[in-house]
């Protein structure tokens, strides 16, 4: 009896540690989850990268800037939409992460701008990205390009609907830990 | 003789008290039909533009069915590509309805968005949907006669993105607003709004 339940618990302990060991640095507090990049238009030049950023820390930390060989500059945005109007945005000072918490860039409100796409990202494609935060430093993820049919917000379902309409491949990476 | 002169003053002030409250009644009804129609008379109007395979349109050119009419720009990273793909969307579930309707995608950045570059950014939506550009000049009036407010905002790298009214305009086949479709409306109301527009189709 007693085995089974440190067995559950040994299994238990693998199933929260494994997701944490998904993307980034080990010896980091921020975790990047679910990142993900919607496949872009012909001829596109920007893109926007989204993800949920997670801060394990008793600190509160910053995303501050971004890089990717694909792309001549990356920008952290904020987008609205208020009276009908869109509004985007540089966030001045980096984007905030509090302690203990976390912070969703996803379609309608924070995002990571591609800007000077060197070539349209095309679905099941992987494309590298650092960023950098302003206590972790530099974590550096692979990001899946998802299909332009992805189905976006709701609530950190993006994987979910890349999964179900089968056309992600590689738009789970970190969903296949969890 | 006093009460003449009353009988006269009292008179007078009617008079005036008339004229005053015949004045009020008149610039009341000249307000009332502007208030009452803002919404619907004042959006749309005549535009020349051109399309995104190199064709001079005009108003005239979409007007013969309702239409659907959405203002963004292909830099656009997020709400652009999201609202197309939508309307992409929406365009698939209506079916042989579909063809009832005609779709405009205008531009708000005619200094990045050449014809050919609206071009092959629709390539990667609905083929329905066509892009409008033109000279600053001819978008600036046709935003005016949408009512869309699009604003340019630089950026520290020396770029600059675009604020824009970000609604889908649903229009009658005589270029009068029927109603519009919200930033990521859901898609059982957006469907059912472009299901009522095609039954408008003018039989010919």
């Amino acid at each position: 009896m007693r085995n089974l339940s440190k067995l559950a618990l040994a299994a238990l302990l693998i199933g929260f540690v494994a997701p944490a060991l998904a993307q980034g640095t080990s010896n980091t507090s921020i975790t990047v989850e679910q990142p993900w990049v919607r496949a872009t238009p012909t001829g596109a030049k920007t893109g926007a990268v989204y993800m949920t950023l997670d801060n394990k820390s008793g600190t509160a930390d910053r995303l501050t800037g971004a890089t990717s060989d694909v792309a001549d500059k990356l920008q952290v945005h904020e987008m609205k939409v208020e009276n009908g109007v869109m509004q985007m945005r540089e966030v001045p000072d980096g984007l905030p992460i509090p302690a203990g918490g976390s912070v969703v860039l996803k379609p309608g409100s924070y995002h990571v701008m591609l800007i000077g796409l060197k070539k349209p990202l095309t679905a099941g494609e992987k494309i590298p990205l650092t960023l950098t935060f302003e206590k972790a430093g530099n974590i550096s993820v692979t990001v899946p390009v998802q299909a332009m049919s992805a189905k976006q917000d709701k609530g950190g379902m993006n994987s979910m609907g890349g999964m179900q309409d089968g056309k992600s491949g590689g738009g789970m990476g970190n969903m296949e830990m969890k | 003789m006093r009460a003449r002169q009353w009988i006269l003053m009292a008179f007078a002030g009617l008079l005036g008290f008339s004229v005053a409250a015949l004045c009020a009644v008149y610039a009341v009804s000249l307000l009332r039909p502007v208030h009452g129609t803002a919404a619907t008379t004042q959006i749309g109007g005549p535009f020349t533009l051109v399309d995104d395979t190199g064709a001079t349109v005009t108003e005239k050119n979409i007007a013969g069915k309702p239409y659907v009419m959405y203002f963004g720009y292909t830099f656009c990273p997020d709400v652009c590509p999201t609202t197309l793909l939508d309307l992409s969307r929406w365009i698939k579930k209506l079916g042989p309805d579909a063809d009832r309707l005609n779709y405009v995608f205008v531009t708000v950045d005619p200094e990045r968005d050449t014809v050919q570059s609206m071009h092959a950014y629709l390539s990667s939506f609905d083929k329905h949907i066509r892009g409008y550009t033109g000279t600053p000049a001819e978008i600036a009036q046709v935003t005016k006669e949408y009512r869309v407010y699009y604003q340019k905002v630089p950026t520290e790298d020396g770029g600059y993105t675009m604020d824009h009214t970000a609604v889908v305009y649903l229009m009658g086949s005589d270029g009068k607003l029927v109603t519009v479709i919200p930033y990521q409306e859901d898609d059982t109301s957006a469907i059912a709004k472009l299901k009522n527009l095609a039954a408008l189709t003018p039989t010919s």
